[in-house]
């Protein structure tokens, strides 16, 4: 029984991987997008920029807003592909296969995750330009978060275009709410200086802590382990858990 | 005998419009079944639920027995869409591995399966080539395969042969005949072709969401009569009324050109002869086929489009 339920999520998750190393547009577009944004933003806030209680320059402060940035971008390519799939395409073989639904979200999720995992294991190697001390704990740390969201981001562009009925629509979404979602995380600028209703919205949104666990895990070393931390890692489960259970249940209502 | 598929009083509607209406009847096990409607006929909606993908808003459709549950179904039937469900970046032989462990074959038994259906359809030497390259009657057979490894009892197919050329459709055919002998699967098959439906064993026509006749094709076209007079004409109502007058025979306007069905044909058409000069630009005189059985029983033509 238990090999019957992860033959299947095996497979998908091989294929995602498979389609991906194929692909080479797909690997440089997530990354090289990101990767301009980081230099153009660091490079131009550079000296305008004073994030309040930090020392660094904003190339710096920017550095885990975009490796978030990677997450997402990843997230979105990878199950964009599910519009059509669903309709006129893969899935539908998956469909009509005795694969339980939760089997079928897991190969594409964890798939997709995969992939945004490694390409922000990519751009952590630009960590060498910058003046952050890292230590075995805090690099493992950063990797659990960047697993962590991931998989979060990845379930919630699944769960966002198993009911989109067309690209276009999905693009509106990821314009409207993930991008949005992505610059009031505190990657692009903290809480503490934005004015008051937007400091409230990014108090609700459950990227923040994301994005928070992520900086204090690169910080680790100089900022030691506090209460917070742990609280930014119990919501970031806590998101993906939800997310995957939003995937999941999309499968299971959608019928025609 | 027990029957293959059971669809009971199915009925389903989409928002306000009744997509299937009070739909029974069964398949035999070794049929080859088809499903013959225009667009809009609501057979792509009774495709969808014999795979599994829509349960009906009412009525019950079986395949095996009462209790068995949805994954137990899909454990046994075969499904070929319309449109293609290979991944088209991996190679056919990935394509089918990965099929085979969506079922929960491996190993060696999922490699043999998979050789001795690439043999069949004649499809060994392209198993490492992506499926992108492919062309479309190649990568139909792949479908073919793919939908096999299970060894499934039901074959559904949704408009197997949209978008293919003459050559390969008959190809398509010679290998449903093949696989057939061999494993004496049971097919299901939607089509608007009427030349697709005159090569099943049994047909169900839907119009409208009906089903407004069911049987063998030669059972189907006897209905009609042993012939049908078609005329060509420009006033196709005036000559209704004068038709009527002439032979005292009900005649049916369809697509501008008035049919008569018959069992004598030759006689009518030597009464007809006198309106050719004036009213009627061309008579034929032919044997009913499918069409005729449509038109017959709904009253209007057979490529009507969503009403």
């Amino acid at each position: 029984m238990r090999m019957a339920f992860w033959l299947p999520v095996v497979s998908l998750w091989r294929r995602e991987l498979v389609r991906f190393a194929r692909d080479r547009n797909r690997l440089f577009g997530a990354i090289g997008q990101p990767l301009v944004f980081w230099l153009l933003l660091g490079a131009g806030f550079e000296k305008s920029f004073a994030p309040q209680g930090i020392a660094s320059g904003y190339l710096e402060y920017i550095y885990p807003g975009i490796l978030l940035l990677i997450l997402l971008f990843t997230a979105i390519f990878s199950t964009i592909s599910v519009i059509e799939d669903r309709r006129e395409g893969f899935m539908q073989s998956v469909l009509v296969a005795p694969v339980s639904r939760i089997g079928l979200v897991l190969g594409k999720v964890l798939g997709g995750g995969t992939l945004a995992f490694l390409e922000s294991l990519i751009f952590l190697v630009f960590l060498i330009f910058l003046d952050i001390p890292i230590s075995i704990a805090s690099l493992g740390l950063t990797l659990i978060f960047l697993a962590v969201m991931g998989i979060a981001l990845t379930a919630l562009g699944f769960a966002i275009a198993w009911q989109a009925s067309s690209t276009a629509g999905f693009h509106a979404v990821m314009n409207l709410l993930l991008f949005p979602m992505w610059v009031l995380s505190g990657a692009f600028f903290p809480a503490e200086g934005a004015s008051r209703w937007l400091a409230y919205l990014m108090a609700i949104n459950p990227l923040t802590y994301g994005m928070d666990g992520l900086r204090q895990s690169l910080y680790l070393t100089t900022s030691g382990a506090n209460t917070h931390l742990w609280f930014c890692a119990i919501i970031s489960v806590a998101f993906a858990a939800l997310t995957l259970s939003a995937a999941v249940w999309q499968v299971y209502r959608i019928k025609n | 005998m027990e029957a293959a598929i059971y669809v009971e009083n199915v009925s389903h509607k989409f928002g306000g419009r009744i997509a299937l209406d009070s739909i029974t009847l069964q398949v035999m096990p070794g049929e080859m079944y088809g499903l013959l409607g225009p667009n809009g006929s609501g057979k792509t909606t009774l495709f969808r639920m014999l795979c599994t993908m829509l349960p009906p808003d009412h009525g019950r459709i079986r395949l095996m027995d009462k209790n068995a549950s949805a994954s137990a179904v899909r454990a046994n039937i075969g499904v070929v869409f319309q449109h293609p469900s290979l991944d088209a970046r991996l190679t056919v032989l990935e394509n089918l591995r990965h099929q085979g462990h969506l079922y929960g074959l491996k190993g060696r038994p999922l490699s043999q399966r998979i050789e001795e259906l690439l043999d069949m359809m004649t499809l060994t030497d392209r198993a490492k080539d992506r499926v992108e390259v492919l062309s479309g009657g190649l990568q139909r057979r792949v479908e073919l395969c793919k939908s096999l490894l299970h060894h499934p009892e039901v074959l559904i197919f949704d408009e197997p042969c949209t978008g293919l050329d003459p050559g390969a459709r008959r190809r398509f055919w010679d290998d449903l005949d093949i696989l057939r002998r061999t494993y004496g699967t049971t097919l299901v098959l939607t089509t608007h072709f009427i030349e697709e439906a005159e090569r099943c064993d049994r047909i169900g026509i839907l119009d409208r969401g009906r089903l407004i006749a069911e049987g063998s094709p030669e059972e189907l076209k006897r209905t009609v009569g042993r012939e049908v007079i078609t005329l060509e004409t420009r006033d196709p109502k005036g000559l209704q009324l004068q038709i009527e007058k002439i032979v005292r025979r009900d005649s049916q306007i369809i697509d501008g050109q008035v049919r008569i069905a018959c069992d004598k044909g030759q006689q009518l058409l030597a009464q007809l002869y006198p309106l050719l000069q004036e009213k009627v630009q061309a008579m034929t005189l032919s044997v009913p086929t499918l069409e005729d059985v449509f038109v017959q029983r709904t009253g209007h033509g057979f490529q009507v489009e969503d009403l």
